[in-house]
C-alpha cells in the first residue's frame, strides 16, 4: 500500500517537473523597448494582445538611450546588450532622435552594434483600410549597411562635395543569400534584384553578379533584375507584379517607403531589421508623435503586425496567424477604429476588441 | 519684340548670366541688338541660320483662336533627329507622318547613334554634336545604355549630356482627359538637373570585391538648376517648388544642394518653397499628389520621380519631357525607356513623343502647329476609340498615328 502511494506521489511529481520542464524550454525571451512618444502604449497594446492570444513569451524590458562608454565612444547600455544577446529577438517601439544630443540617431547605433544588415517589409494591402491600392503583396529587402548610406562624404574644394557610395562583395552576398532563404521560407515564388547597373556599371554591377551568383544555389525559386526607374513605374501602375525585391541601400529605403505608401502608410507597416549570429529586431517605423502621446489615442497596429512578423521568425506560425487574423478582422468590421484609421475608438477599446477576438479565434 | 527674340531661339539670356533681378536690362538690350544683327544677316540673304521668313503677328498673341492656317513658310526649321534603340525610331516615323500630314514647316536631320546595335563611335558622336550645335533643336529617342563596359564608364547618353551641358530635365506630368487612373488631374512639373550627381560615372575598385561609386554635387550647379526650376516656374504661373533631397543621410551632399535651392528661393518671393526628404516625397505622391507643384531634385532622385510620375498618370507612354541647357533644347519622351520588347510589334505609344514634338514646336515659335498637333493627339486619347495597348485598347501605334492624322485640324489641300 505504502509502495503504491509512494509510486503514485513520483509519478505525480515526475508528471510536474516534466511540465515545468516543458513550460520553461517553450517560453522565449524577447527583448522589447518600448521607445519614447506613443512607444509604451502601444507597447502595452501588444503585450496585452499576446496575453490574450497565450503566447509563450516573456518579455523583458530595456531601454536604448545612449550612454557614453569607455573611451568617449556612445554605445547602449550593456544590460541592453546583454539580454539583446541572450534573447536574440526584439521588438522596438518609435525611437526620438534629439537633433543636439551629440550622439547619432539610436537606429544607427543598434544597427552598427548588431549588425542589423537586412531591412525586411512586407506590404501587404490591409481590408478595410481604403487606398487606391488593392491587392499589393510583397516584400521589399534592403541591404542595410552600406552603400549611399555609408556617411563617407567630404568637401573637395569650397561649393564641390563628394560622396561615396560604397559596394562590398561580402554584403551583396550577405543580403542576397538572406532574400533567397527568406523567399523559400515563407513560399514566395520570385525574388527580383532592383538597381541600376547601366548607370552604376560597377557598383550596382557587383551588387547584380552577387545576386545572380547566389542564385543558381537556389533553383526552385525564379530570379529576375529589373531597373529602378522600370519598378517604379510599374509599381505604382500595378504592384500585383512582384514578389520579392532585393536591392542596396538607398534603392531599399525610398522602394520600402513607396511600398508603405501604397497599403497606408508607416502607420501599418511591419518592419524587420535581422543581424548577424542570428539576432533580429523588429519594429514599427513610424515616428514618436510626440502630440498624442499620452492621449490613448496611437494605433498599435504597426507594432502589432511587427510582432506578428516576429512570431513568424520565431517559428511560431498559429500564434501568429490567429492574432494577425484578429487584427485584420477587427479593421474591415470598421466599428471599432483609432483616429488615423477612420474611426474615432481609443487605443485601449481597439486593443480590447482585438483581444476580445483572438480568445473567440481560440 | 518678345517674339522676335524668341524667333532667334535666344531665350535663355537670364540664364546665362547666373543671377536674377540684377542684370535684366542689359541681356534684353543685347538680345535685341542680336536679333536685329541677324534679322538683317538673314534678309540679306546669308544663310547664319535658317529663319522661317513669314508675318510673326499671327502667331504672336497667345490666345487667338485661328481659322485660317498661316500663309505658307517659304524655308523650314531644321532639327536634329536621333531615333536611338528600341521603339526610338517607329516613334519617330510617327512623328514624321504627323508633321508631314499637318504641313508642319520642319526638316528633320537624322543620325543613327546607338550603343546597343555597334553604330557609335566617336566620329558618330561628333557628327551628332555637331548637327546640334547648328540646328539648336533635337528631337530623340533613348539611346539604350547596355550593362557591359568597354573601358568607358559614362554611356553615349551621358556623354551627349555633358558635351552639350544639358543640364536641366524638364518632365510634364499631365492627366489626360479621358483616359482615368487612380490619380486624376494631376498636373506636375518634374525638373530634374541631369550633369552631375550619381551619374558621374566616377567608379573605382579599391580592392578586390570593394567598389567606390563617387556622386559630386557642386553648388554651382545646384545653383543653376534651383535658378531654372524658379525661373520656370515664374515664367509659367507656378505657385510653389519643392526640392527634394535625402539631406539627413548625405548631411555634406545633399546638404549643398538644399542649402543652394534655399539661398535661390530667397530671390523668388512670391513663389512658396518647400523641401521633403526623397522617401516620404515617395510615399506622398502615391497617397496625395496633389500636394505638389514643381519638384527639384538632383540626379538619380529625378530618375525614381520622373518614373514614378510617370506611372501615376499612365505609364512611359504618355509623358513628354525635355532636356535643356542654356543654348540647345532637346525633346524626349518624360520616362526614358528604350522599350525593346516592343519593337517590331506596332504596340508602342507614340502620344508622349507626339506631345514632345508639339512642345517642340512651341519652342520654335510655331503655336499653330503646336496645337494643332496636341490637340489631336488630346482629342484622340479622349474620344477613346483608339487606344494602344499600354492605356487598356488593342489598337497599333499605326492605327493611333492615322487616327491623330484624321483629327488634325489643318491639312494641305493637295
Amino acid at each position: 500500500m505504502s509502495s503504491m502511494m509512494i509510486l503514485l506521489v513520483l509519478k505525480c511529481l515526475s508528471q510536474i517537473i516534466f511540465y515545468c520542464i516543458c513550460f520553461a524550454f517553450q517560453m522565449q525571451t524577447v527583448t522589447i523597448i518600448p521607445g519614447d512618444g506613443i512607444g509604451p502604449e502601444i507597447s502595452t497594446s501588444v503585450i496585452k494582445i499576446f496575453e490574450a492570444a497565450k503566447v509563450p513569451i516573456q518579455w523583458e524590458e530595456r531601454n536604448v538611450t545612449a550612454i557614453k562608454g569607455p573611451g568617449g565612444k556612445w554605445m547602449i547600455p550593456p544590460e541592453a546588450k546583454e539580454s539583446m544577446d541572450k534573447s536574440k529577438i526584439g521588438l522596438k517601439g518609435p525611437l526620438k532622435t534629439p537633433i543636439a544630443a551629440g550622439h547619432p540617431s539610436m537606429n544607427l547605433l543598434l544597427r552598427k552594434t548588431f549588425d542589423l544588415y537586412a531591412n525586411v517589409r512586407p506590404c501587404v494591402s490591409i481590408e478595410g483600410y481604403k487606398t487606391p491600392y488593392t491587392d499589393v503583396d510583397l516584400v521589399t529587402i534592403r541591404e542595410n549597411t552600406e552603400g549611399e548610406y555609408s556617411g563617407i562624404e567630404h568637401v573637395i574644394v569650397d561649393g564641390v562635395v563628394q560622396s561615396i557610395k560604397l559596394i562590398t562583395e561580402e554584403a551583396s552576398r550577405r543580403i542576397a543569400e538572406y532574400a533567397f532563404e527568406y523567399a523559400r521560407n515563407n513560399q514566395r515564388n520570385s525574388v527580383t534584384a532592383v538597381h541600376k547597373a547601366n548607370i552604376m556599371r560597377m557598383s550596382d554591377g557587383l551588387f547584380l553578379r552577387k545576386c545572380r551568383e547566389v542564385a543558381e544555389n537556389f533553383k526552385d525559386v525564379k530570379f529576375t533584375e529589373m531597373y529602378l526607374d522600370t519598378v517604379c513605374l510599374n509599381m505604382v501602375q500595378d504592384p500585383t507584379q512582384f514578389d520579392v525585391l532585393v536591392m542596396p541601400n538607398l534603392y531599399g529605403d525610398i522602394l520600402s517607403d513607396l511600398c508603405a505608401g501604397l497599403i497606408g502608410g508607416l502607420g501599418v507597416t511591419p518592419s524587420g531589421n535581422i543581424g548577424a549570429n542570428g539576432v533580429a529586431i523588429f519594429e514599427s517605423v513610424h515616428g514618436t508623435a510626440p502630440d498624442i502621446a499620452g492621449m490613448d489615442l496611437a494605433n498599435p497596429t504597426a507594432l502589432l503586425l511587427s510582432a506578428v512578423m516576429m512570431l513568424r521568425h520565431m517559428g511560431l506560425h498559429g500564434h501568429a496567424k490567429k492574432i494577425e487574423t484578429a487584427c485584420f478582422d477587427t479593421i474591415r468590421d470598421k466599428k471599432v477604429l483609432t483616429k488615423d484609421l477612420g474611426g474615432n475608438s481609443k487605443c485601449s477599446e481597439f486593443t480590447a476588441e482585438i483581444c476580445r477576438r483572438v480568445q473567440d479565434l481560440d | 519684340m518678345r517674339t522676335l527674340i524668341k524667333g532667334y531661339g535666344i531665350r535663355f539670356d537670364i540664364m546665362v548670366f547666373g543671377k536674377a533681378g540684377k542684370f535684366h536690362v542689359v541681356p534684353t538690350l543685347l538680345n535685341i541688338g542680336a536679333g536685329l544683327g541677324l534679322m538683317g544677316l538673314g534678309l540679306s540673304g546669308v544663310r547664319l541660320q535658317p529663319l522661317c521668313v513669314r508675318s510673326l503677328s499671327l502667331t504672336a498673341s497667345q490666345n487667338a483662336t485661328l481659322e485660317s492656317p498661316p500663309a505658307r513658310a517659304d524655308s523650314t526649321f531644321k532639327v536634329t533627329m536621333v531615333p536611338g534603340d528600341g521603339v526610338g525610331p517607329e516613334l519617330m516615323t510617327a512623328v514624321k507622318e504627323v508633321f508631314k500630314s499637318g504641313d508642319v514647316p520642319v526638316e528633320f536631320e537624322e543620325f543613327h547613334l546607338s550603343e546597343v546595335q555597334n553604330m557609335a563611335s566617336e566620329e558618330k558622336l561628333n557628327e551628332v554634336l555637331t548637327s546640334m550645335k547648328n540646328n539648336r533643336v533635337a528631337i530623340k529617342g533613348k539611346i539604350h545604355t547596355p550593362m557591359e563596359y568597354k573601358g568607358e564608364l559614362a554611356s553615349y547618353e551621358m556623354r551627349l549630356r555633358r558635351k552639350l551641358d544639358l543640364f536641366a530635365n524638364v518632365v510634364h506630368v499631365n492627366s489626360l482627359p479621358g483616359y482615368s487612373t487612380r490619380h486624376n488631374n494631376l498636373d506636375l512639373v518634374i525638373i530634374r538637373e541631369q550633369t552631375e550627381g550619381e551619374y558621374s560615372s566616377l567608379e573605382h575598385e579599391s580592392v578586390s570585391g570593394v567598389v567606390e561609386c563617387l556622386k559630386i554635387i557642386t553648388r554651382e550647379k545646384s545653383r543653376r538648376i534651383a535658378k531654372f526650376a524658379f525661373d520656370y516656374a515664374t515664367k509659367k504661373g507656378r505657385s510653389k517648388v519643392t526640392a527634394v533631397h535625402k539631406a539627413n543621410i548625405m548631411k555634406l551632399g545633399d546638404g549643398l544642394f538644399l542649402q543652394s535651392c534655399a539661398e535661390v528661393a530667397e530671390l523668388y518671393p512670391k513663389i512658396k518653397y518647400e523641401n521633403i526628404i526623397i522617401d516620404n516625397c515617395c510615399m506622398q505622391l502615391v497617397q496625395n499628389p496633389y500636394q505638389f507643384d514643381v519638384l527639384v531634385m538632383p540626379n538619380l532622385y529625378g530618375n525614381i520621380i520622373d518614373n514614378l510620375a510617370a506611372g501615376l498618370v499612365g505609364g512611359a507612354g504618355v509623358v513628354p519631357g525635355e532636356s535643356y541647357s542654356a543654348e540647345y533644347a532637346v525633346f524626349e519622351t518624360g520616362a526614358r525607356h528604350p522599350f525593346a520588347q516592343a519593337v517590331g510589334r506596332n504596340i508602342a505609344n507614340p502620344t508622349a513623343m507626339l506631345l514632345s514634338a508639339a512642345n517642340m514646336l512651341r519652342h520654335l515659335n510655331l503655336e499653330y502647329h503646336s496645337n494643332m498637333v496636341s490637340e489631336a493627339v488630346k482629342r484622340v486619347i479622349k474620344q477613346g476609340k483608339v487606344r494602344t495597348r499600354d492605356l487598356g485598347g488593342y489598337s497599333t501605334t499605326g492605327d493611333f498615328v492615322r487616327a491623330v492624322v484624321a483629327n488634325l485640324r489643318h491639312r494641305p489641300l493637295h
